[in-house]
């Protein structure tokens, strides 16, 4: 492996991993904060016990997340250090926007919510959580109008004499169709994993307390969290899969060699149907693949709305990239301007299959806990706790998909009208030069050994305090719940 | 002012605000393994990590920031110095990754070896930031070798020079005393006291070290003459440091290690100017302009930088005021932790069915 590889391979390895603890963030940080403010509201004690238990999980989650994070912002200049150079000048303002106006929020009022618990008023208190819900969100649209610059690039010009991209036009990169496609289905696809993650833990508490004859804390403490959860996912769902189809529709037009590859489609045509099951395409060879199962028409209307319209195939790109962009690199090899064809369209079946998961459990809970019922069927506890994994397994491939499907390009160049022209770069180009391939080996090698004995850690405390379940009571922790006046009594929460 | 100049002195601003912030709190993890004592450790470990607990995390954002800053305002700059400094930097980022999980994972498990492996983790994790930060920043005011297209050519070894290697010194025992002042004014009951001593003791080797690297910085590699000035302010900070700890006047002696790092800073970022990175070949040096991004972009991080940092300036120092008190371990409660050994009772719903 050469450089390239290594720092390919790095960046998919920190990034994949680092977005796991992101995207349950994203979506669990609400959600503890409605149950506070249920608790804030109506006074019910279950509404604190729940808090203070998902609360924890969010902790124990928000630290690695935060740990890797400072990874992702470094690397750019670490790693893709030619990269950084080309795009700073647009990249690295959205980047900074994301520490100053989010990231700071998000950390500082995160240490304010874990101590505040007997210092702030109630209230104050409640509003640190939701400053910490609303900044983690604002974190991912930054985040996400950078990583959209990269798949259309908008709002910039290329100076032919420095070689670099600059910015003209920051409303532009902040408006990027791009990213507001892809937010709104990145957020959708956080609470999706995030209400899974609370109902799937609930439902399967639920079934474990009924089956123990502990049917009040069952049906008082873990059927409202389950149903809170529960609305989550169909109200996300819904969005995944409405902003899924934007997002698809954008695509076809912005970067029609991704989702022609998605598609594993091999030349431009109409009435294009839209292949369930494929076969014989680990060659990365367009022709050799079979379509077993599709249906006939549809992607021509997923693309575009309508059944008969046509679609550009991958050859045919091809040939057009190659007329644009060169039919060879400086060393006189062919350039291949299509992405993996294996990776791309499972990647996308994968996304697409995996997000049926919370829908599973979704229809189950709906059905089970229908008019105040609670549930003794142990299928539903274990069913709660499988579907768990299926979203962040299909945001993964839905990552791998969008930024694999992106190459041979780390900035793509844009063929619609809608985007700027003469702005873009290939990943080859923007890898680091200076540090050998020894240091990034050493570099790839520690990350994954750390963030894999991190991960048997987190994995480790996330089911010790699953199993743990709700606490039997909660006192009111806030000041004004205080009667004596006891300014020495120990913190009521400490590390 | 040039703009390119506001964005200089900004990300100087914004390195302040770090390793200020974060000084204390790497030196409160450098201190955890020897201040405790024996008979008590736990609890005063606890009473420690808890003086920094609700602000170390941001505390750590400055330094996101101070980077996103470096990447928007001098790209060039941050491409050069992430990738020419490539192992020190993935020291650093180990290091962080190990200490910020540590922090919150410690007290989760009630677990005497699950907390050695924390604290081991919070040790190292403030140390090799503590020193390598100092590497670094000595090694971006000697200067370092870049070619002609503004790349590092040094390799590793050369990174490790005496001037350096000093400067790793100089930053860990200013960061040591200031988490030592950080603690005597932060805690309460025995620890307060030993901390108090140990800044004593520490304050002058401190002042000795950072004198001489300061004034070698000035004399050989300084073109200005203002920042004697820095030197001046960070030698009468270090006296007063000496001075306060000895009279045990906890507050003073706290502002004088961070007015310490404040004049260390302006030293560093003012010695550099009109460089961000100078070159040993001059003619190769990266400078504010030849490093800085389009005018646009800074004109739109000004306007973003203007408005936001106050507010965060705001905020954070109200999470300061929360948190004023001091903690002493009658603040400690039980450990929250749950044990990993009290086997869950059952692991799921299937055991019940017996």
């Amino acid at each position: 492996m050469d450089a390239l590889d290594l720092a390919r391979w790095q960046f998919g390895v920190t990034t994949v991993y680092h977005f796991i603890f992101v995207q349950l963030t994203i979506g669990l940080a609400p959600l503890v904060a409605i149950m506070q403010t249920a608790w804030v509201r109506t006074g019910n004690e279950r509404w604190l016990r729940l808090t203070k238990f998902f609360g924890k999980l969010l902790l124990i989650n928000f630290a690695i997340g935060v740990a890797t994070g400072i990874v992702q912002e470094f690397q750019f200049g670490m790693a893709w250090s030619e990269y950084s150079r080309f795009v700073g000048d647009v990249f690295g303002a959205p980047l900074a926007m994301e520490a100053l106006a989010a990231f700071f929020v998000e950390s500082t009022f995160l240490g304010l919510w874990i101590f505040g618990w007997d210092k702030l008023p109630k209230k104050i208190h409640l509003a640190c959580i939701w400053a910490v819900a609303i900044a983690t969100n604002l974190s991912a649209f930054f985040i996400l109008a950078a990583n959209s610059w990269m798949q259309h690039p908008v709002g910039a010009v290329f100076n032919e004499e420095t070689g670099r991209a600059e910015m003209k036009d920051i409303g532009a990169v902040l408006t990027n169709p791009t990213v507001l496609a892809a937010f709104p289905h990145t957020i959708s696809a956080a609470f999706l994993t995030a209400g899974t993650f609370v109902a799937g833990i609930a439902a399967w508490w639920m079934v474990r307390l009924v089956r123990r004859g502990d049917v009040a804390t069952a049906r008082n403490v873990y059927r409202p969290a389950v149903i809170v959860g529960l609305v989550a996912i169909i109200v996300s769902g819904a969005g995944v899969a409405i902003t899924g189809d934007q997002q698809a529709k954008l695509m076809f037009e912005q970067q029609p060699m991704k989702m022609a590859s998605a598609e594993a489609l091999c030349t431009t045509s109409s009435h294009v149907s839209f292949s369930i099951l494929a076969i014989g395409n680990l060659s990365n060879d367009c022709d050799n693949v079979k379509h077993v199962i599709e249906i006939p028409g549809m992607l021509s209307f997923l693309a575009t709305g309508h059944f008969d319209s046509t679609l550009q195939g991958v050859d045919d790109l091809q040939a057009q990239y190659e007329q644009k962009f060169g039919y060879t690199d400086e060393n006189g090899n062919p350039i291949s301007y299509q992405p993996d064809l294996t990776v791309t369209y499972w990647g996308f079946r994968l996304m697409i299959g995996f997000g049926l998961g919370s829908a599973a459990l979704a229809v189950a809970a709906l059905w089970l806990t229908r008019k105040g019922r609670v549930t003794d069927k142990k299928w539903f506890g274990t069913l709660g706790i499988a579907a768990i994994a299926t979203p962040f397994l299909a945001s993964s491939a839905g990552w791998v998909f969008t930024e694999m499907g992106r190459q041979p390009w780390v900035v793509a160049p844009n063929p619609n009208p809608s985007g700027v022209d003469g702005v873009w770069l290939i990943t080859a180009r923007g890898v680091s030069t200076v540090p050998g391939v020894s240091s990034i080996a050493i570099s790839l090698a520690a990350f994954t050994l750390l963030y894999g004995v991190l991960a048997v850690a987190w994995y480790r405390l996330m089911h010790r305090y699953t199993v743990e379940g709700v606490a039997a009571s909660e006192k009111d922790p806030s000041p004004e719940a205080r009667t004596d006046d006891d300014a020495d009594a120990p913190l009521s929460f400490a590390y | 002012m040039e703009l390119t100049t506001v964005w200089f002195i900004l990300i100087a601003v914004l390195w302040t605000g770090y390793l200020v912030l974060e000084g204390f709190d790497f030196g409160v993890g450098m201190l955890l393994g020897v201040l405790p004592h024996k008979q008590d450790r736990e609890r005063e470990r606890r009473v420690m990590i808890n003086t920094i607990g609700p602000v170390w995390d941001g505390n750590e954002v400055w330094l996101l920031t101070a980077g996103g800053a470096t990447f928007a305002a001098f790209p060039e700059w941050y491409a050069t110095l992430f990738s020419g400094f490539y192992l020190p930097l993935l020291l650093i980022l180990l290091a962080l990754i190990v200490r910020v999980v540590a922090f919150e994972w410690r007290g989760k498990i009630d677990d005497d070896r699950w907390r050695a492996w924390a604290d081991r983790a919070l040790v190292v994790g403030s140390w090799v930031p503590a020193v390598l930060w100092g590497v670094a920043f000595a090694n971006i005011v000697r200067g370092v070798e870049l070619d002609a297209d503004h790349q590092y050519v040094g390799g590793f070894w050369a990174l490790l020079n005496p001037f350096a290697l000093l400067g790793g010194a100089t930053t860990a025992l200013i960061f040591l005393t200031h988490g030592a002042s950080f603690l005597a004014l932060k805690s309460d009951g025995e620890i307060r006291t030993r901390a108090a001593a140990l800044a004593a003791r520490l304050a002058p080797v401190t002042l000795a070290v950072a004198a001489v690297w300061a004034i070698w910085a000035q004399v050989s590699y300084s073109d200005a003459a203002w920042t004697w000035a820095a030197v001046a302010v960070a030698a009468v900070a270090l006296v007063v440091l000496v001075v306060s700890t000895r009279a045990r006047r906890e507050g003073r002696a706290f502002v004088a290690s961070a007015v310490t790092i404040v004049a260390a800073v302006v030293l560093i970022f003012g010695s550099l100017f009109p460089d961000v990175m100078p070159a040993l070949d001059p003619a190769n040096s990266l400078t504010v302009t030849n490093a800085s991004s389009t005018h646009y972009t800074l004109v739109v991080m000004t306007w973003v930088a203007v408005i936001l940092t106050p507010l965060v300036l705001l905020y954070q120092g109200w999470t300061y005021w929360v948190f004023r008190k001091r903690v002493s371990t009658a603040h400690i409660p039980a450990s929250i932790g749950l044990t990993f050994d009290r086997k869950p009772v059952t692991t799921g719903p299937a055991a019940e069915d017996r």
